[in-house]
């Protein structure tokens, strides 16, 4: 969806291309889904608090109207042998799916070593920090996946409190 | 249920979406736990079976993943109704955080203390949707067909540049191949 509200608002002149990736970037950063946090910054920048309610309308709506039609299919066709065929199918991917996306989220912070998420000084220049290089992973961002992982398991850490954890383990040690 | 307790349940709702929404950083699958924890533990809403076919459906219709597994989650809960009151809840966070803050982000995003804290985030959310998919997984992947399913979809997004609506189309198109063969067996 972003590579499409990125050529959207470039097509019509509203924020230029570099600005753009600001946006996304923030939008990231900033809780709530990405696309909303996106046209809610778009719409203010291009039309004031009027701009960012409709631009967040307008982003929503669709969704809004398909997602209903959806659920009241999928109401109707509950009881039908063909229609549980089909989740019996689409089950398992999603959990495949939902499987991609940790790796996702693991390869922007545990795994690559790039700008975002390079080896923290305290580790760079030693023996220890070129091992790490090596092998690709940051410790530290390891070290913060195990904790919340032990912590929601063992102690029932709330996923909140998960969040709000790992956003401070984050600027303490990476 | 009466007018009153119409009203608190879909306060109730809304409250529990804002919270979610507002704690969400990485967008639709990292808010899979906390509606896992909000939703299905605390609040018992929803079966968790219920939030895998959520899951299942928001992700082969266009749109946000995160807005639509809200409202389908709300209109689950009390109809059309309740899905504004959810899709609200879980948009207005969002829209009153960066209205707030967005300006001030902008200048900072490549601040490193920035960085730091938000690479903590996606480390920790890792953990969490691993959680979750473990979680969601022993209940869906019960057999060798369902393995392979999951595994292939994993694959096909992890090394491929396929879109996840073809994987969805594709598994359910498998799924009803192979409820039609088992309907027929289970005939003769």
């Amino acid at each position: 969806m972003i590579p499409l509200i990125g050529e959207e608002i470039t097509r019509h002149g509203w924020i230029m291309q570099e600005e753009f990736a600001n946006i996304v970037a923030v939008s990231q950063m900033t809780p709530g889904p990405i696309a909303v946090n996106a046209a809610t910054y778009i719409g203010f920048k291009v039309a004031g608090i009027w701009g960012s309610a409709f631009a967040t309308l307008g982003v929503s709506l669709p969704s809004f109207i398909l997602v209903i039609v959806v659920a009241k299919f999928f109401e109707k066709l509950s009881n039908s042998k063909y229609f549980e065929g089909v989740l019996s199918g689409i089950r398992p991917a999603t959990i495949g799916l939902i499987a991609a996306a940790v790796w996702f989220f693991a390869d922007m912070s545990i795994f690559v070593l790039n700008e975002a998420s390079k080896l923290p000084l305290w580790l760079e220049n030693s023996s220890a920090g070129s091992f790490f290089q090596t092998i690709k992973i940051n410790p530290a961002a390891l070290l913060i996946f195990l904790v919340i992982l032990i912590g929601t398991k063992k102690f029932k850490l709330h996923p909140i409190a998960a969040v709000a954890l790992s956003a401070l383990l984050g600027l303490l040690i990476l | 249920m009466d007018k009153k307790s119409k009203f608190k349940r879909a306060l109730e709702v809304f409250w529990s979406f804002f919270k979610i929404g507002a704690f969400t950083i990485g967008g639709g699958y990292a808010m899979l736990p906390l509606f896992q924890k909000e939703v299905v533990e605390t609040k018992k809403w929803l079966t968790e079976d219920e939030i895998v076919d959520v899951y299942a459906i928001v992700q082969s219709v266009p749109g946000v993943i995160a807005i639509n597994a809200s409202i389908f989650i709300g209109y689950k809960i009390g109809g059309i109704a309740m899905s504004i009151v959810s899709a609200l809840g879980v948009i207005l966070p969002s829209f009153i955080i960066i209205l707030l803050i967005a300006p001030i982000l902008i200048l900072y995003n490549e601040n490193p203390y920035v960085i730091k804290a938000f690479t903590g985030v996606r480390a920790g959310v890792t953990a969490l949707i691993l959680l979750s998919a473990i979680k969601l997984g022993k209940k869906v992947v019960k057999d060798p067909f369902s393995l392979i399913l999951a595994a292939t979809a994993a694959a096909i997004m992890l090394f491929t540049d396929i879109g996840a609506i073809w994987v969805i189309l594709g598994s359910a198109l498998i799924g009803l191949v192979l409820q039609g063969y088992r309907r027929k067996d289970q005939k003769e």
